[in-house]
């Protein structure tokens, strides 16, 4: 492998909790990217998906350890590093044409590139509704619009944080479909956080699958398959059999962890 | 007309006459003039200072603590004086600024000492109420925090903020009303002038409903306004 584009070097995360404890949310997790690379994190709910995410933004800082991008330490958020949030971030007050524009607007160089965020309205299947606030479309049109947001900064990485979980299955595999094109022809670097087997093996080159309390990194798969994938392959069953196992999400019914 | 020895209706129906009026309109335009000033003052003010409170803070933008901390208990000792005690407080102040003491502009510095605070703490607690996911995701996109203050902050506080400032407004106007007693003229020296010193209840009543209709105005004019934005932006 080549020198990562993204590192991970032994981050720590500790968040206070209400009785004063501390909830490890990331214990010495390492973890390397290069460019061009689809890597999927997968792992039960509060393993530490979102906080890694967040430091590779540069959003929270670690405790200990450090993120690096192209060998430079991260110390905050930057457009070479696109974010999309697990719940859909929109900003109401904007029409769906100006939160794809936001982005160059930060960036002062919005003037220039005007014609980029019509690119990026076709690209994301919305045109006709340009002029719509966020309320007045659908969950999946907001995050195809949200993409649209973070991709239109042309970062290095982009942070998919759940971005297709409130989703139904119909429109979650066509925005999948968007996803790999997207990464295909723009060549960015993708992490994508999912609670779907299917998902992650279909789409990445790499899983990553994490294990909570504390939040660590217990196996990272390398999915060989050819793409196009077909989710009804011989070898695609059988990965994602044993990712399932991993996750301890098959085979004798455990009694549930917590009630409702 | 006093009510002392007139009965009510005859009062009632005496504050419809111009006669009553007469010393009020000029009073009204004292009143709207001072109301307006200090409102824009208060407006910039109280936003200039609620924003630094804001972003400030521990949690904030830039957190600055000893700054946060020394303008928060500024801000409190200027809001724990009752009006009537701040127009006196301030009758010095307001010979060194002006070179005089009394009058509508030695008000001013009055009623705007004693409204900026307050609309300052409307201001910050709109703005710490901003959802962080929506800061977050400016700051992901690249924005600096004075573009995340002006274009993101403010945006989506705004209807907030206006029914904040709706509130001051209205404070200003009932601050203004005491004023008058202090030499700044307007509707309030008016009240006192010819409802209390000379028993002109008509002229009293009169300017009674310049205040309420005033008042009205202000609150619906806020409500509609916020309104506006909350249902372009589907919130309601
Ligand atoms: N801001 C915070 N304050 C306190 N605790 C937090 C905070 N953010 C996360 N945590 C805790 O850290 C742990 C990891 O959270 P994180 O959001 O990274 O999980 P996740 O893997 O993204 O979960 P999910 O799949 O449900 O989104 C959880 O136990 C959570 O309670
Ligand atoms: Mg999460």
């Amino acid at each position: 492998m080549s020198k990562p584009l993204i590192e991970a070097r032994g981050v720590s995360r500790v968040y206070a909790d209400a009785d004063g404890g501390g909830v490890e949310a990331l214990l010495d997790v390492s973890l390397e990217i290069s460019k061009g690379e689809f890597v999927s994190l997968i792992g039960p709910s509060g393993c530490g998906k979102t906080t890694l995410l967040r430091l590779i933004a540069g959003l929270d800082e670690p405790q200990r350890g450090e993120a690096l991008l192209d060998g430079v330490k991260i110390e905050g958020p930057s457009s070479e590093r696109g974010y999309v949030f697990q719940h859909v971030n929109l900003f109401p007050w904007f029409t769906v044409e100006q939160n794809i524009a936001a982005g160059l607007k930060a960036r002062g160089v919005y003037k220039e590139r005007k014609d980029d965020v019509k690119a990026f309205v076709r690209l994301a299947g919305l045109e006709g509704f340009e002029k719509s606030y966020p309320h007045q479309i659908s969950g999946g049109m907001a995050q195809r619009a949200s993409l649209a947001r973070a991709l239109i900064n042309d970062p290095k990485v982009l942070l998919l944080d759940e971005p297709l979980g409130a989703l139904d299955s119909f429109t979650r595999f066509a925005l999948q479909d968007i996803i790999l094109d997207l990464w295909e022809k723009r060549g960015a670097t993708m992490i994508f956080v999912t609670h779907d087997v299917d998902e992650a093996i279909y789409l990445s080159d790499r899983v990553v699958i994490m294990t909570p309390r504390p939040g660590r990194i217990s196996e990272i798969i390398d999915v060989g398959f050819e793409r196009p994938r077909h989710r009804n392959d011989a070898g695609f069953m059988k990965l994602r059999a044993s990712i399932l196992e991993k996750l301890n999400l098959v085979g004798e019914r455990k009694a549930p962890e917590y009630f409702l | 007309m006093s009510l002392l020895n007139t009965p009510f209706w005859e009062v009632f129906l005496a504050s419809f006459d111009p006669a009553a009026w007469k010393s009020l309109v000029p009073a009204i335009w004292e009143t709207l003039y001072m109301v307006g000033i200090t409102c824009v003052i208060t407006l910039v003010g109280g936003v200039i200072l609620g924003l630094i409170l804001t972003v400030t803070n521990t949690f904030g933008l830039l957190p600055i603590v000893w700054l946060n901390r020394s303008l928060s208990a500024v801000v409190n000792c200027l809001r724990s004086l009752p009006q009537m005690i701040m127009i006196i407080l301030m009758i010095p102040v307001a010979r060194m600024i002006l070179g005089k003491a009394y009058g509508v502009n030695a008000c001013i510095i009055a009623l705007a000492a004693s409204c900026i605070p307050m609309f300052a703490r409307l201001v910050e607690s709109s703005l710490l109420e901003i959802e962080k996911g929506k800061v977050d995701a400016a700051k992901a996109m690249g924005s600096s925090s004075f573009q995340i203050i002006f274009r993101i902050m403010i945006p989506e506080t705004l209807p907030s903020l206006i029914r904040g400032f709706t509130v001051a407004i209205i404070a200003v106007i009932s601050m203004t009303a005491l004023a008058g007693n202090f030499g700044a003229g307007g509707i309030g020296d008016i009240a006192v002038r010819f409802g209390f010193q000379r028993f002109q209840h008509e002229v009293l009543f009169a300017a009674v409903y310049v205040l309420v209709a005033l008042v009205q105005l202000v609150q619906f004019a806020g409500d509609a306004a916020s309104k506006i934005l909350l249902k372009k932006r589907h919130l309601i």
